[in-house]
């Protein structure tokens, strides 16, 4: 009470609504190039964009931190991981599918399809990766909710960094800290459990049996993670994050963003109680949205570089337009077109269909059909060929030519199989394996292994620099087939 | 004093200068930047560190040429613990492969899928170091070097005669149980003419028909064939492995098969050596080289022997 009483009255922007005195930190006005960082202390808002980034982030924390502990049964010698990138064993696991390292062409898909998605939600709604799901956004967001946990909303904040050192200021900044890196421990702690068996990890790394990468990998995401939620923050997406400048070559005027609609808000000014609305816009310069902004921008200067399209700007507006009893979207998605068209007299729209969404949709469509046919059509047995390429043939002493070949059979099935090699060429050729019967060549379970093969072809038959063959490998069990073509070299020059 | 130094400032950006001036042109005196001066103070300490921990000092002769440091660290050291681990993890294979090929030979080598791979990479490897610069990677020969992957063996070929050759060579004279035999220099020695050399070409080349029979090859070649040849290369040329004579009727010519390197063979009479290894390598590595040489080369058996009866048929029809 004292204090409140040394201090002005706060100013009231309108009728029971305080104007906070809150500066956008940012704000292009202030721009120098060694601009040295200012603290942004986000205040507290309420309200359904809220709302959905808390819900968000609960359930992408989790799924991040539980998901290695999910177990997925895969028979008997096979890691129960359901997700699992095994390195020491090139495997990686993610429930049903196992892919082998030769087929890494379904992780470059997976990035393509999630680049062409982030192109279409950038295209139809903005920055709300940036927003909602990035990493950045929903770590940084739980740590500025710890920090207010243990040092109060934005004004509180504010006065504790300008008092001097005392016994509450330091157990405030030491458990916010401790905290903070019982986080980022847990976020290095739950990276490493999907590269090993997650349960033998959580134990291994207690006694200090684990490998020397995980703790060299937990140490990094535990700086990274401090360093980056906790002090860097929205230096991260303005400086370091090349995303937002892609952003520009992809969002066009039609693209929704969080807007403030000028035709309504403008002319700003203060409200007194019982003044008409007739004549002035709808915005009371209370800054209560620069006040919630996490990257210290005022939207009403208009699309910024800086922001993430959190949306918290239109929670904290809503909130206030609730309060002075006018109607709430002062700050909303939408588009400087459709604030044209308003002025203009015109119906505000949103096309959802255009050139560029149509396209986005289109290839998305494209490669994950591509994925799916290849996942769907994928087989359990490959077959490589290398021919010897040291001597290129040999002649024989009756003068026929004999061609070396290794022969690679892939194994990708659970079970050990027999197969049967076979041929495809000149019937003149003769096929020899090396320590195995070409009618039962063995491949053990989940195994790669290499077979010599010896060819000859008799000097009658050779009329050609090179002949075209194939290795065909079948297996009789279950009828699948796998071949390689290759070439034979006669030496002949023709 | 202090007033007359009084650093110049420059107008434009309130920075002192350093008083250096080239051609009107001023050097300001910016502080380094905080993050450079910091890696600069942490590189000082890491060095210090450094020297205590590990060898850094350069020592008088007689202390090793330097301080050893607190960890006692040497690459020399870790290069020989890598190789004798490596050694030691390879061991039980090579003992494997030199067991199973001393009771089995090469078939015992051939039915295991592990031992058989193991032989072929551990003799790959070998091969590679020692024998490629004569015979070539994957032992394909050049002339005078004989391609290994053929079913022509000058020598002995069963899987316990490759390992002797590799032991003691072939015409190495330090080692009393090399191979060895010789071919006179009939040219070069004044044994045959030119021209009785020319003709012995003739009919040596019209065994395997590489050239149409000529009447001087089919007359006095044949004739100084039989008389100076067939002792060690036999009647039909067929040659003999336990004597190193080669095959003369086949594809394959080791010294080449046009008609002036076929007289120039018999002008000098080829005296190729081999090394002996056996004090080089160890037996295992000599018994992999061999399970490598052996499994890789085709077996004088199918088509050369095929052959040779078949031309031994056809010269007893023919009436010689």
């Amino acid at each position: 009470m004292e204090l409140i009483r040394n201090k002005p009255e706060p100013k009231e922007a309108a009728a029971g609504v305080i104007e906070h005195d809150a500066v956008a930190v940012n704000d292009p006005a202030r721009r120098e190039l060694y601009h040295k960082r200012e603290q942004i202390y986000p205040k507290l808002v309420q309200g359904k964009f809220r709302f959905a980034k808390w819900v968000f982030m609960i359930l992408a924390l989790g799924a991040y931190y539980l998901t290695p502990f999910i177990r997925w049964d895969r028979g008997e010698g096979a890691p129960d991981q359901a997700v699992l990138v095994d390195f020491a064993n090139a495997r990686f696991y993610f429930f049903f599918i196992e892919l082998w390292p030769q087929e890494v062409y379904y992780i470059t898909g997976l990035l393509i399809l999630a680049s062409l998605f982030l192109f279409l939600i950038t295209a139809l709604f903005g920055r709300v990766w940036c927003g909602y799901a990035c990493p950045q956004t929903v770590w940084t967001d739980l740590f500025i909710a710890v920090e207010r946990l243990f040092e109060g909303d934005r004004n509180k904040r504010m006065k504790l960094d300008k008092q001097p050192w005392s016994v509450d200021k330091a157990w405030r900044k030491v458990g916010k800290h401790s905290v903070w890196i019982l986080i980022a421990g847990a976020t290095g702690g739950a990276w490493i459990l999907y590269f090993h068996d997650a349960f033998a990890v959580v134990n291994n790394f207690v006694t200090g049996e684990a490998a020397l990468t995980s703790y060299v990998f937990f140490a990094l995401l535990t700086f990274t993670t401090y360093t980056l939620a906790g002090t860097m923050r929205e230096q991260v997406c303005t400086y370091m994050c090349p995303w937002p400048r892609i952003q520009g070559a992809l969002t066009d005027a039609d693209a929704l963003n969080v807007t403030y609609r000028t035709d309504r808000g403008e002319p700003r000014g203060r409200h007194k109680k019982g003044e008409s609305w007739e004549g002035r816009g709808d915005c009371i310069d209370c800054k209560a949205c620069v006040a919630a902004c996490p990257m210290g921008i005022d939207i009403r200067e208009g699309a910024q570089l800086e922001c993430i399209g959190c949306a918290l700007c239109i929670d904290a507006c809503d909130d206030i337009m609730g309060k002075i009893g006018r109607p709430k979207g002062l700050i909303a998605y939408d588009t400087d077109l459709n604030i044209e068209r308003r002025v203009a007299g015109e119906t505000p729209r949103f096309d959802l269909i255009r050139p560029r969404t149509i396209l986005y949709t289109a290839l998305i469509a494209a490669i994950s059909g591509l994925m799916l046919f290849g996942l769907a059509n994928r087989t359990e047995l490959s077959l490589d060929s290398y021919r010897d390429r040291a001597p290129n043939y040999v002649i024989l002493s009756d003068g026929s030519v004999r061609n070396g070949y290794t022969l690679t059979v892939v194994n990708k099935a659970n079970e050990s199989r027999v197969l049967s090699l076979a041929l495809q060429g000149d019937p003149a050729f003769t096929m020899r394996v090396l320590g195995a019967d070409a009618e039962a060549l063995a491949v053990g379970p989940d195994e790669t292994r290499d077979y010599r093969i010896f060819l000859n072809l008799p000097r009658e038959a050779v009329d050609a620099a090179s002949e075209p063959i194939a290795f065909v490998v079948t297996d009789p069990v279950t009828g699948e087939v796998a071949e390689t073509p290759s070439v034979f070299q006669t030496g002949e020059m023709r | 004093m202090a007033e007359d130094q009084k650093k110049e400032v420059d107008g434009y950006s309130g920075v002192e200068t350093t008083g250096h001036e080239w051609d009107g042109i001023k050097e300001l005196d910016n502080p380094l930047p905080r993050w450079w001066l910091w890696i600069f103070y942490a590189s000082i300490v890491w060095a210090a560190v450094y020297m205590v921990f590990m060898p850094a000092i350069p020592a008088p002769p007689g202390m090793d040429g330097h301080t050893p440091g607190l960890r006692n660290h040497s690459e020399r050291a870790n290069v020989h613990a890598a190789i004798s681990e490596l050694e030691t993890s390879r061991g039980p294979m090579f003992t494997q492969l030199q067991q199973a090929a001393d009771a089995g030979g090469p078939a015992a080598i051939e039915s295991d899928p592990a031992l058989l791979n193991f032989a072929l990479a551990a003799g790959e490897s070998a091969f590679g170091d020692n024998c490629a610069t004569c015979h070539g990677a994957g032992g394909q020969g050049f002339v005078g070097y004989p391609n290994l992957n053929d079913d022509d063996w000058i020598w002995p070929s069963s899987f316990d005669d490759i390992r002797a050759t590799i032991r003691h060579g072939i015409r190495w004279e330090d080692d009393p149980d090399s191979r060895f035999s010789q071919m006179p220099a009939y040219g070069r020695d004044g044994l045959l003419s030119r021209d009785e050399i020319s003709a012995v070409a003739d009919y040596v080349m019209a065994l395997s028909d590489m050239i149409e029979p000529t009447p001087e090859g089919q007359g006095a070649g044949a004739e100084i064939f039989a008389n100076q040849c067939s002792a060690c290369h036999g009647v039909n040329g067929l040659g003999d492995q336990s004597i190193g004579a080669p095959n003369l009727a086949d594809a394959i010519w080791l010294y080449g098969s046009e008609p002036d390197q076929v007289r120039n063979s018999i002008w000098r009479g080829p005296y190729g050596v081999m090394p002996a290894w056996n004090e080089r390598l160890d037996e295992t590595t000599i018994t992999a080289l061999a399970a490598y040489v052996y499994l890789r080369g085709e077996r004088a058996g199918d088509s050369f022997a095929d052959l040779r009866d078949e031309m031994a048929e056809e010269l007893a029809d023919a009436g010689r």
